[in-house]
C-alpha cells in the first residue's frame, strides 16, 4: 500500500498534468461529459510513479513531466516513410497534430474518417458511445491514469468509421520536432462483417486508440515505432464482439522509454484476439508491453506472443495477464514471452498472470529469456557463416513466431527487413 | 594437406588435458581412419580443428596447407577448406535448409573473393547433390535437421559436404547412431567425393563404417595421442582383438 502522502503527490502530479494542458473547448455535452469523467479517474487514480505494482518495472518519471503542447510546425520536413512498399493512405500527425495538409485523400469506400476534434463538436454515432468509455472500461481491473489523461486533454486524431472491406491501409505516421506534449487519440468502430487495417509509424507521444469490433468485424493493427527519439506511451483498448478478429502487432527498435499497453476485452462468443510484438534493443534503450486479456464470453481464442532481443544494457519488459470471467468457458488463452540477450548487461522482466473464474478453459503461459544458442552458432560457423551472420539467422528465427502472426504477407516482410537492418547496424 | 604437430589441449572450464602431443600428417586425397576408444579424445581433436570454443591449445599447431588453423575463427577454417561432419548435428529452429546452405556457400565464396552464386546454378547443385543421398524435397525446406531422424541427420551433413566441397573433411563418429542402410548410403556419399584433391579424417569408434569408405591409413588414438599407425589391416585387428593390447602398447 501507498502512503498517504504519497497518494496526494500522485494527485498533484495528475493535477499538474492536467494544468499544463488546455481544456478542450467547443465540444458536444457527451463529449465534455467523457472528457469530465476522464479527468476523474485521472485524479482518482493520480499519476503513475514507479512505487506503483504496476509500474514496477518501468520509471513512468519521464513520461509523466507536466508540458504544453508542441507547438505547430512551420513546415514538416519530409520523413522517410516506413511501410515503404506497401499501399496505404497516409494521414499524418505533425508535432501530435493531424496535418490534413500533408495527408492522402483518407476516406475510401467502406470507411468514414473525421478529424477527432470534428467528431467531438457533433454527435456522431457511434463514437459519441466509445470515446472514453473503452479506456475507461479497461481500468476496470489496473487504473491506467495516461490514458485517462489522454482522454481528458486530447484534441487531435482520427474518428474511423468502417462500415464495409476498407481495400486500403490507412498509415498513420507520427512526426515531431521539438519539446512538449503531443497527445492523439483514435476511436474505432469496425461494423459487422467489415474489416479495416490500420498501421502506425513513428513517435506518436502519448496515444489511445480505442476500437469497437462489432460482431463478425475484423481490425487488424501494425505498428513499427522505429527507435522512437523520445518517451512513448500508448494504449489500445479493445472490445471484440461476437466472431470478431482483432490482431495487433507492434515492432519496436531501441528509443529511451516506451510502453505500450495493449488491453482486450471479449464480450461476445468464438472471437479471436491476438496480440503481438517483438522488441529489439541496444545500448539503454527501455521496451515494456502490458497486456491486459479479458475473456467475457464463450469459446473464444485469445494469443499474445512477444519476442524480446537485447544487446548493451537495453530492458525489456512483458507483464501480460489473462482474466477469464465467470461464464467465460471453452476459453483458449495462450501466452508466451521470450526473450534473447546478446549482452551481460541486457536485461529482461517477465511477469505472466493468469487469474480464471470459469472451469471449463485451457490457459496457458510461458516465459523464457536467454542467450543464443552457442552450440547453433558454432554450428553455422562452422559451415563458413560469420559471427554476425550467424546471430542475424538466429535472431531472425528467433523473431519469427512473432511475426506469423501478422495476417499479411508483405506486412510480415516489411517487418523481416526492419530487424535486418538493426542486425547490421549492429556495432 | 592437413599437419598436426604436438598439439596439446586442455579443456578451458576445467583443468583437464585431453591431447597430449598429437602428431598426424593427412596428405591430399587420402582417407585417414583416427579409431580410438572411448574418451581417447577423438571428437577434442575434431572440435578443436574446427574452432570450438572451451578448448585451449596450450602446445603445438594444426596446418592446413599453408593456414595455421589455430589462429582462425571457425567461419575462416570453413572457408579455407575445412569441414565437420558433426557426431551430433544441431537442430536449428527457424532457419530453413536452403537458406543456410545458400547463406553458408555464399559467405564461403565472399570470403575467398568469390562472387555469389546465382540462385538457379546453387537450386540445380544442391538438387543434384540431393538427389544422389536420397534426400527429398520436404528435408530441403524444412528447418535445419529439425525434426530430422539420426540417418536424415547424418545424411543432410554429407550433403553440406557435397555442396560446399571443402578440401579437408573431418567426419565425426558419422556412422553412430545409423543402420546399416542409412550407413550405406552415407558411405557412398562420402565416396562420391573422393578425389585426388581432397582428404577425409574419418573419426570412427568401430569398424563397420571402414568396411564402406576404405582408409589409406588407420590411426589409433589413446590418451589423447597417436600410438599406432597402419594400413586399413589395423582396422581388423581391433575389430577381432579389441583395443586392449594397442592401447596398452603406449
Amino acid at each position: 500500500m501507498l502512503s498517504e502522502k504519497l497518494i496526494d503527490d500522485k494527485r498533484r502530479s495528475a493535477e499538474a498534468l492536467l494544468g499544463a494542458l488546455p481544456l478542450p473547448e467547443a465540444e458536444a455535452s457527451w463529449a465534455r461529459e467523457a472528457r469530465a469523467r476522464a479527468r476523474t479517474r485521472l485524479l482518482e487514480a493520480g499519476a503513475p510513479i514507479r512505487r506503483d505494482e504496476y509500474w514496477k518495472y518501468t520509471d513512468p518519471s519521464a513520461l509523466t513531466v507536466p508540458s504544453a503542447p508542441m507547438a505547430t510546425a512551420e513546415d514538416a520536413p519530409e520523413a522517410e516513410v516506413a511501410f515503404a512498399g506497401i499501399d496505404a493512405r497516409m494521414a499524418r500527425f505533425v508535432n501530435g497534430q493531424l496535418r490534413l495538409d500533408l495527408c492522402d485523400a483518407l476516406q475510401q469506400p467502406g470507411l468514414e474518417v473525421a478529424p477527432l476534434a470534428e467528431a467531438l463538436a457533433r454527435d456522431i454515432t457511434p463514437l459519441r458511445d466509445l470515446f472514453g468509455m473503452l479506456e475507461a472500461a479497461g481500468q476496470e481491473k489496473v487504473a491506467r491514469p495516461l490514458a485517462s489523461l489522454n482522454t481528458a486533454a486530447a484534441t487531435e486524431g482520427l474518428a474511423l468509421h468502417a462500415t464495409g472491406t476498407v481495400a486500403v491501409p490507412l498509415h498513420m505516421v507520427h512526426q515531431q520536432f521539438g519539446e512538449g506534449a503531443a497527445l492523439t487519440h483514435h476511436v474505432v468502430r469496425v461494423e459487422s462483417s467489415a474489416a479495416l487495417t490500420v498501421l502506425e509509424s513513428g513517435t506518436p507521444g502519448n496515444s489511445v486508440l480505442e476500437v469497437d469490433v462489432a460482431p463478425g468485424g475484423a481490425f487488424h493493427h501494425v505498428r513499427l515505432q522505429h527507435e522512437p527519439e523520445r518517451p512513448t506511451a500508448t494504449h489500445v483498448f479493445v472490445r471484440i464482439g461476437e466472431g470478431g478478429t482483432f490482431r495487433t502487432f507492434t515492432l519496436t527498435s531501441d528509443g529511451d522509454l516506451t510502453r505500450n499497453e495493449v488491453v482486450m476485452e471479449f464480450v461476445g462468443d468464438d472471437a479471436t484476439g491476438h496480440i503481438a510484438g517483438a522488441v529489439l534493443g541496444r545500448a539503454t534503450s527501455h521496451a515494456d508491453n502490458t497486456v491486459f486479456v479479458t475473456h467475457g464470453a464463450e469459446r473464444c481464442e485469445s494469443r499474445q506472443v512477444f519476442k524480446t532481443v537485447l544487446d548493451g544494457e537495453a530492458k525489456g519488459i512483458f507483464q501480460g495477464k489473462i482474466f477469464v470471467r465467470p461464464g467465460a468457458q471453452k476459453t483458449d488463452g495462450y501466452q508466451i514471452s521470450q526473450s534473447v540477450l546478446l549482452a551481460d548487461g541486457a536485461e529482461f522482466s517477465a511477469k505472466p498472470e493468469l487469474e480464471i473464474y470459469a472451469d471449463d478453459v485451457k490457459c496457458s503461459h510461458g516465459s523464457t529469456t536467454g542467450a543464443l544458442d552457442e552450440t547453433a552458432l558454432f554450428y553455422l560457423m562452422a559451415r563458413g557463416i560469420t559471427r554476425r551472420d550467424a546471430e542475424a539467422l538466429l535472431i531472425g528465427s528467433f523473431v519469427e513466431e512473432a511475426i506469423a502472426e501478422i495476417d499479411d504477407e508483405a506486412l510480415q516482410e516489411t517487418m523481416r527487413g526492419e530487424i535486418a537492418c538493426w542486425m547490421a547496424g549492429r556495432e | 594437406m592437413l599437419k598436426i604437430e604436438n598439439l596439446h589441449v586442455k579443456l578451458e572450464e576445467e583443468d583437464k588435458q585431453i591431447l597430449k602431443g598429437l602428431n598426424l600428417t593427412v596428405q591430399a586425397g587420402k582417407v585417414h581412419a583416427i579409431m580410438g576408444p572411448n574418451g581417447s579424445g577423438k571428437s577434442t581433436l575434431s572440435y578443436v580443428l574446427a574452432g570450438r570454443d572451451g578448448y585451449e591449445v596450450t602446445e603445438g599447431s594444426a596446418h592446413l596447407e599453408d593456414d595455421d588453423l589455430l589462429e582462425m575463427e571457425p567461419n575462416e577454417r570453413a572457408a579455407a577448406g575445412l569441414f565437420l561432419a558433426f557426431q551430433y548435428p544441431v537442430e536449428i529452429p527457424g532457419v530453413n535448409n536452403m537458406t543456410f546452405l545458400r547463406t553458408a556457400m555464399n559467405a564461403q565464396r565472399k570470403a575467398r573473393g568469390e562472387a555469389e552464386i546465382s540462385a538457379p546454378d546453387f537450386l540445380k547443385l544442391v538438387r543434384e547433390k540431393a538427389k544422389t543421398l536420397n534426400i527429398d524435397a520436404d528435408m530441403l525446406k524444412r528447418a535445419v535437421n529439425v525434426g530430422f531422424s539420426g540417418g536424415e541427420k547424418k545424411r543432410n551433413e554429407v550433403l553440406q559436404m557435397a555442396v560446399l566441397a571443402p578440401k579437408m573433411c573431418i567426419m565425426d563418429e558419422t556412422d553412430s547412431g545409423l543402420d546399416v542402410d542409412a550407413m550405406k548410403l552415407v558411405a557412398e556419399g562420402v565416396n562420391a567425393l573422393r578425389d585426388a584433391g581432397r582428404s577425409f579424417l574419418v573419426i570412427t569408434h568401430y569398424q563397420r563404417l571402414l568396411d564402406h569408405i576404405t582408409p589409406d591409413v588407420v590411426h589409433i588414438m589413446s590418451d589423447g595421442r597417436i600410438v599406432e599407425t597402419g594400413g586399413p589391416e589395423l582396422a581388423l585387428r581391433v575389430e577381432r582383438e579389441g583395443y586392449g593390447d594397442l592401447t596398452r602398447a603406449a
